[in-house]
């Protein structure tokens, strides 16, 4: 199976299309489908946190240009809903079956709702990831709304804030961890940007959580928090981070849950013994694969630059035989824009015991936060010094020892490592962006006898 | 005697005209310690990281010999320019100077430039219109940039002569000719630093309160939120300004229009498809830069290059022309290619000190190359190669001498 | 006409903000954003920061999966 067969790539989101296009791409001339349960063609999320609340680009137009042109089916707005490993076919919601040769899981993430199913359904109470989602945000902030509450101070929900303020928007931001952004940036960082929100005029409340959304009429009229305060709001925007789209797969014996699906180094998915498949492979956000430089732990990024790496990796795999497929070794990377600040990461931060700013300073605004894990160079942050950063990745790539040596021009001295206090998930109001799975199992398998049965053991 | 190391070859006069090999030999040898305990670097992906790396230092002060230049620098009343220190310095007067010029605060200023360019290009080659020969240096390429800078920078027509007089004195100050008196030469070009120093100083100086438009004025009006340059600053900042605002651009076009009458039948295609000149100019500073390499970065601790370690305070010569002839990086990298596709060149230098004027000069070259191919009909080349100026950094034509079909 | 910038290859030059600055901004010093979706009077103007990219990350296409079902 080079150039010829059917291949069924299930997600139509970044990963799908640059999956799909590197097929096309690299003489892939069989049949080639898309489904995608989103009924919008492919678009980009990054600007829907950023250009589109802030009215200067309208959610509708962030449409992802083609890299070149593609002769496939796109079965978009149905919804995948299992897939028959044995006879080799995914079943849509539809009813329609899709026979493959190879399949291609690309289905994502989805924003994590509310909990209490009867708050979320309050007018005003919103969540974040499509370009729907954006358009009603937008529309909600245009209309001026007297104070927008933030739920969780994940990238998403930081970014919403600053967009809030920018606009002119009281907002407060409740955060159960004790900063933003310290799910993914760690203590020193969650510091710097917990005092960022505060300079811009948020009103961040951290260590506290939600505990209960109030309405009346059907609309959201404020909040209350564990710490007894209570505020009202006209609009809250759940940010409590991702759920994978993996419940489609349940009882298809692949290694799929929360986590995502796990996959080897050349995304071939795995089955629920830890068996690789060779002809189901997976890509982007809802994939879980081990990384060497991480000590192969099993990494889930929701980075757009590891959707697009991912997906051509997955992509030439499927079509070559074995000695010629690649591994998935790209450094993770990816960049947030908040208050007016541009931040940039390589590597993993949260795979860190020590941090360094290493050039620049806290104080200005200015400055590249380099992150350890015993004794090597595992991840760096730059806030406003973008132009550095491939400095660092090399570093990274080549497991410099940390500290790094000190020497640059605007760091002079030595550095003073401190703990880089990347704290348990758990601890948390927004997910992490990065989930370090290899050490922590999240299901326990039960071997039960079951003659010739395609799914031997059950999960609890 | 000839001429031994390598880098006495490359600053030799007489391989002006094709340093290629040159820097062909240097990529060969890697890391290349000269007997004065300079190092050269000529591969791609080694300059690539050097220019990343926060402890490669561009102020010549770091260096463990005093270098003449830098000694006469400290003489000197002026403060070095933002092209001659490191961050947060180098940062903070960059980012002063951008506020008139460029983004995020004036995003709009070189855009808004086309129509000007366009006029003075257009009046240029106007004027030689009933010409057979012209010389592309004196006749186009030089009056082009250096009449758009002093009109950026609020700079009075009238004044060219003495702008032209003063850069050329500069430029000649780090110019080794043999046989001369450095000392001299140095000197020289020291006066002419000042004097155009306090010239800027005072048109600067006379529009603070009385601002005109121009750059000069919004650099001695303007206020953020750092303050503005002081007036040491703001001199040392202008004669940076208006010296590389012009002087690598008259290479520029020169370069992009010999090559072009080297590659007929690339001329003729662009002059049938001009929408591909933007890709094109590209692919020229990539072929043929304007400033072939950067010799004055030297390291703040030991680091290691290519497996060689290059000491503190050294030299540290990197050869940008001949990274971008790296085979390792760019394929068929002596063929000129219009249409190369990933062009990640060095035309402009990379990292933080990448060129400041290279939107203004890439719109320059794109405006000039255009309408000279418009109206130049059957363009020839009357010597190859042409003779060049003396310096091995601003490498270019001195003249370059184009006849074309009487009548046209 | 539509565009995407990596954003992650991006190191802020901002050569596109100079040749374009209706469809890229500094937002602050150092973020770049974007309009996705270019008015036609912009293309050619982002043909040339397209070209001028030093870190070649701009993406310029059609919109992907017109045509979709």
């Amino acid at each position: 199976m080079i150039g010829e067969g059917r291949i069924v790539v299930v997600g139509a989101s970044l990963a799908g299309l640059r999956a799909a296009e590197t097929l096309r791409e690299q003489g892939f001339a069989g049949s080639l489908t898309l489904v995608g349960e989103e009924p919008h063609p492919p678009y980009d999320r990054p600007p829907l946190s950023k250009q589109v609340l802030l009215g200067r680009v309208r959610a509708q137009d962030v449409a992802l240009p083609s890299r070149s042109a593609v002769d496939a089916r796109w079965k978009l707005g149905v919804r995948a809903g299992g897939v028959d490993p044995i006879e080799k076919r995914v079943i849509l919601a539809d009813g329609e079956q899709l026979a493959y040769d190879r399949l291609l899981i690309a289905t994502g993430t989805r924003a994590r709702p509310w909990p209490n199913a009867d708050e979320a359904r309050l007018d005003g109470v919103l969540t974040l990831r499509t370009n729907d989602d954006a358009a009603r945000l937008a529309e909600r902030l245009d209309a001026g709304p007297r104070r927008v509450l933030v739920i969780g101070a994940g990238f998403i929900g930081s970014e919403i804030a600053s967009a809030c303020r920018e606009l002119g928007l009281d907002v407060t931001v409740a955060e159960r961890g004790p900063s933003p952004l310290v799910g993914a940036l760690g203590g020193t960082l969650g510091t710097f940007a917990g005092k960022l929100q505060r300079a811009h005029g948020v009103d961040l409340r951290c260590g506290v959580t939600v505990t209960a959304l109030k309405g009346r009429n059907g609309r959201l009229t404020g909040a209350e928090f564990s710490d007894g305060g209570r505020i009202d709001a006209d609009v809250a925007v759940v940010a409590l981070g991702a759920v994978r789209n993996t419940e489609w797969l349940d009882g298809s014996g692949l290694a799929a849950g929360p986590r995502g699906v796990a996959c080897d180094a050349g995304c071939r998915a795995f089955d629920m013994y830890g068996i690789v498949t060779d002809d189901v492979f997976v890509a982007g956000d809802v994939a879980r694969f081990p990384h060497p430089l991480f000590e192969y732990q099993m990494l889930s990024l929701e980075h757009w630059g590891n959707a697009v790496a991912q997906a051509e990796v997955a992509a030439h795999n499927m079509i070559s035989p074995g000695p010629r497929r690649r591994p998935h070794l790209t450094v993770p990377a990816f960049w947030s824009s908040q208050f007016g600040l541009n931040i940039k990461s390589v590597g993993v931060p949260t795979f860190s015991d020590q941090v360094v700013i290493a050039q620049g300073s806290l104080r200005e605004g200015r400055f590249v936060a380099v992150y350890g894990y015993r004794g090597r160079v595992t991840a760096a942050v730059s806030v406003n010094r973008a132009k550095w950063l491939e400095h660092y990745q090399y570093l990274i790539e080549t497991a410099a020892p940390f500290p790094p040596a000190p020497g640059a021009a605007d760091r002079p001295g030595s550095f003073d490592p401190v703990p880089s206090d990347v704290p348990s998930p758990q601890l948390l109001s927004h997910g992490p962006t990065v989930a370090l799975t290899g050490h922590l199992p999240d299901r326990h398998l039960t071997l039960v006898r079951h003659e010739l049965s395609p799914t031997a053991a059950h999960c609890r | 005697m000839p001429p031994d190391t390598l880098f006495e070859r490359i600053t030799d006069y007489a391989n002006r005209p094709d340093p290629y090999p040159l820097y062909a030999e240097l990529r060969e040898s890697g890391v290349v310690r000269q007997d004065n305990g300079s190092y050269l670097v000529g591969t791609y992906h080694e300059i690539a990281a050097l220019l990343h790396d926060p402890r490669i230092s561009s102020d010549l002060r770091n260096r463990k010999e005093p270098d003449p230049d830098a000694a006469l620098a400290r003489s000197d009343e002026l403060p070095p320019s933002f092209i001659g220190v490191d961050d947060p310095e180098h940062d903070r007067l960059r980012r002063l100077a951008m506020r008139p010029f460029g983004p995020p605060h004036s995003p709009g200023r070189i855009d808004a430039l086309h129509g000007d360019i366009t006029r003075i290009a257009e009046e240029l080659i106007h004027s030689f219109h009933d010409k057979d020969r012209i010389d592309l240096v004196d006749d186009f390429a030089y009056p082009l940039p250096v009449t758009v800078i002093c009109r950026l920078l609020g700079v009075p027509q009238e004044d060219v002569p003495r702008v032209r007089a003063w850069t050329n004195a500069i430029i000649a100050g780090f110019d080794p000719t043999p046989g001369e008196d450095p000392e001299q030469r140095r000197r020289s070009a020291q006066e002419a630093r000042m004097a155009m120093a306090h010239y800027l100083g005072g048109l600067a100086e006379e529009r603070r309160g009385h601002p005109t438009g121009d750059m000069l004025s919004a650099l001695a009006n303007d206020e953020g939120p750092e303050g503005r340059l002081t007036h040491r600053e703001l001199m040392a900042t202008g004669v940076l300004l208006l010296i590389a605002g012009h002087e690598t651009t008259v290479n520029l076009i020169t370069n992009g229009m010999l090559t072009l009458l080297r590659h007929p039948d690339i001329l003729e295609q662009l002059r049938a498809a001009p929408e591909l000149l933007p890709r094109a100019v590209e692919e020229l500073l990539r072929y043929e830069p304007p400033v072939h390499f950067l010799p004055q970065r030297s390291p703040l601790t030991d680091i290691d290059v290519a497996g060689i370690t290059v000491p503190k305070g050294a030299p540290l010569i990197l050869v940008l022309a001949s990274g971008n002839r790296d085979p390792l990086r760019f394929r068929d990298p002596d063929r000129f290619d219009p249409m190369r596709e990933d062009n990640q060149h060095f035309g402009f230098g990379s990292g933080i000190h990448n060129c400041f004027g290279a939107p203004l000069a890439r719109i320059e070259a794109q405006i000039a190359l255009d309408a000279l191919l418009r109206h130049l009909v059957d363009p020839r080349l009357v010597e190859d190669p042409p003779p060049y100026r003396r310096s091995p950094v601003l490498r270019g034509p001195r003249h370059l001498l184009i006849e074309r079909a009487a009548g046209a | 006409m539509q565009i995407v910038v990596d954003l992650n290859r991006c190191q802020s030059y901002a050569q596109c903000v100079f040749l374009a600055p209706q469809v890229f901004e500094l937002h602050g010093e150092e973020a770049l954003m974007f309009r996705p979706s270019v008015p036609d009077d912009q293309h050619e103007r982002v043909r040339r920061a397209e070209a001028a990219c030093p870190v070649q990350a701009i993406l310029v296409g059609e919109p992907a999966g017109l045509g979709a079902s």
